[in-house]
């Protein structure tokens, strides 16, 4: 039972250690230079902190996903580990939450901020900056799992003697 | 042993000494033990109002002011811009989340002792924890990215800062965002201490 257990979450934090990794490679990634009107514009992930939060999150999250799959079942840092499973997914969803409230100045503008929406001008740059997020809501989901898995098997003994 | 109900049951276990050392130990252990029940309360009372000021804050936060666009022969032109907090999905859900949570621990608090004769009810109770926890820092973190935004503006974009023209605006948003983030590390302690008290369970679904 424990072994399985143990299999269970090593295969789910391999998951969520891709999908960090692809998000954030997808983030870091994603550049593009256009002119319109004879003006050029840039767009960088760089150049939004919000971005860079969303960078250092998930590469974070890659490690830490990685390093954990190395902690026995059962000790006590196995309770330590899922405090930081909680910790580390509030951080994954801050990030997540963040980029996307750019994200969406960025697609939708703000009209009374007069704020206009980039995306029509930098249409490549707008897709990659979605792609990075479904994987970062992908990682976020898994881990989701992981933490409720965990929980789950704590709740129940793992070896059937009363 | 519990986190809510202390360590009632070291109490009884005390010994009963005639010596005033002793009486004293004694007396100690009952107010270290009565603090120790009175924890989670104090922090769950303070999480509650610390999200319910946030939520506040920032829903009255409106400002708006009056200006001159244009001259028309010799008429000068007027008009009003203001800047609501509805206006940005991101302050609109950090109110949400903050409202949700404010209620939430006050509930908590409220039926208290209804809840948490029950093994299973403390789990729920703590599960429910953690999840509006990780709803309040997004929330919280939603809010800042757009307050960075509004402050130094993106000139790669061509948005430029707003926080020059609403002073007081952006600073009731800042004051709304710390409070919500002072809301997010009681619930995270809260969290610690249940986590810690659950941890001493030899099994934790019921018996």
């Amino acid at each position: 039972m424990a072994k399985l257990y143990r299999l269970i979450t090593a295969v789910l934090r391999l998951a969520v250690a891709g999908a960090a990794a692809a998000a954030a490679i997808i983030m870091v990634t994603s550049h593009e230079t256009t002119s319109f009107f004879g003006i050029e514009m840039e767009a960088k992930y760089s150049y939004t902190p919000s971005f860079i939060f969303f960078v250092v999150a998930f590469a974070v999250g890659f490690a830490y996903s990685l390093l954990v799959i190395l902690v026995r079942p059962g000790s006590t840092a196995s309770r330590l580990v899922l405090l930081s499973d909680v910790v580390v997914g509030m951080l994954l969803a801050g990030a997540v939450a963040a980029t996307g409230a750019i994200a969406d100045v960025g697609k939708n503008g703000n009209e009374h901020a007069g704020w206009l929406p980039i995306c029509p001008q930098v249409r490549a740059y707008c897709v990659h900056v979605e792609g990075a997020l479904i994987a970062g809501f992908v990682s976020l989901l898994v881990h989701f799992l992981i933490i409720m898995y965990s929980l789950h098997a704590v709740a129940e003994p793992l070896c059937c003697s009363h | 042993m519990d986190l809510e109900h202390g360590s009632k049951t070291k109490l009884p276990a005390a010994p009963a000494a005639a010596t005033p050392a002793c009486q004293c130990n004694n007396k100690l252990l009952q107010l270290g033990d009565r603090l120790v029940a009175v924890q989670p309360v104090v922090l769950r009372a303070a999480a509650a109002l610390a999200t319910a000021v946030a939520a506040a804050v920032m829903a009255l936060n409106t400002q708006s002011y009056t200006a001159v666009v244009a001259i028309i022969g010799t008429k000068p032109l007027m008009q009003t811009f203001t800047a609501k907090f509805r206006y940005t999905p991101a302050f609109v859900y950090f109110v949400i989340v903050n409202a949700i949570a404010g209620t939430y621990n006050l509930l908590v608090l409220i039926i208290r002792r209804l809840i948490l004769q029950r093994r299973t009810g403390g789990l729920v109770v703590h599960m429910l924890d953690m999840v509006i926890m990780a709803l309040l820092a997004t929330g919280a973190a939603t809010a800042a990215s757009m307050a960075e935004l509004g402050k130094k503006g993106n000139l790669h974009a061509r948005w430029n800062p707003i926080c020059d023209k609403f002073g007081s605006f952006c600073s009731r948003g800042g004051i709304a965002i710390v409070s919500s983030l002072i809301g997010v590390a009681l619930m995270l302690a809260l969290n610690l201490l249940s986590a810690a008290a659950n941890a001493h369970r030899p099994n934790v679904v019921g018996q």
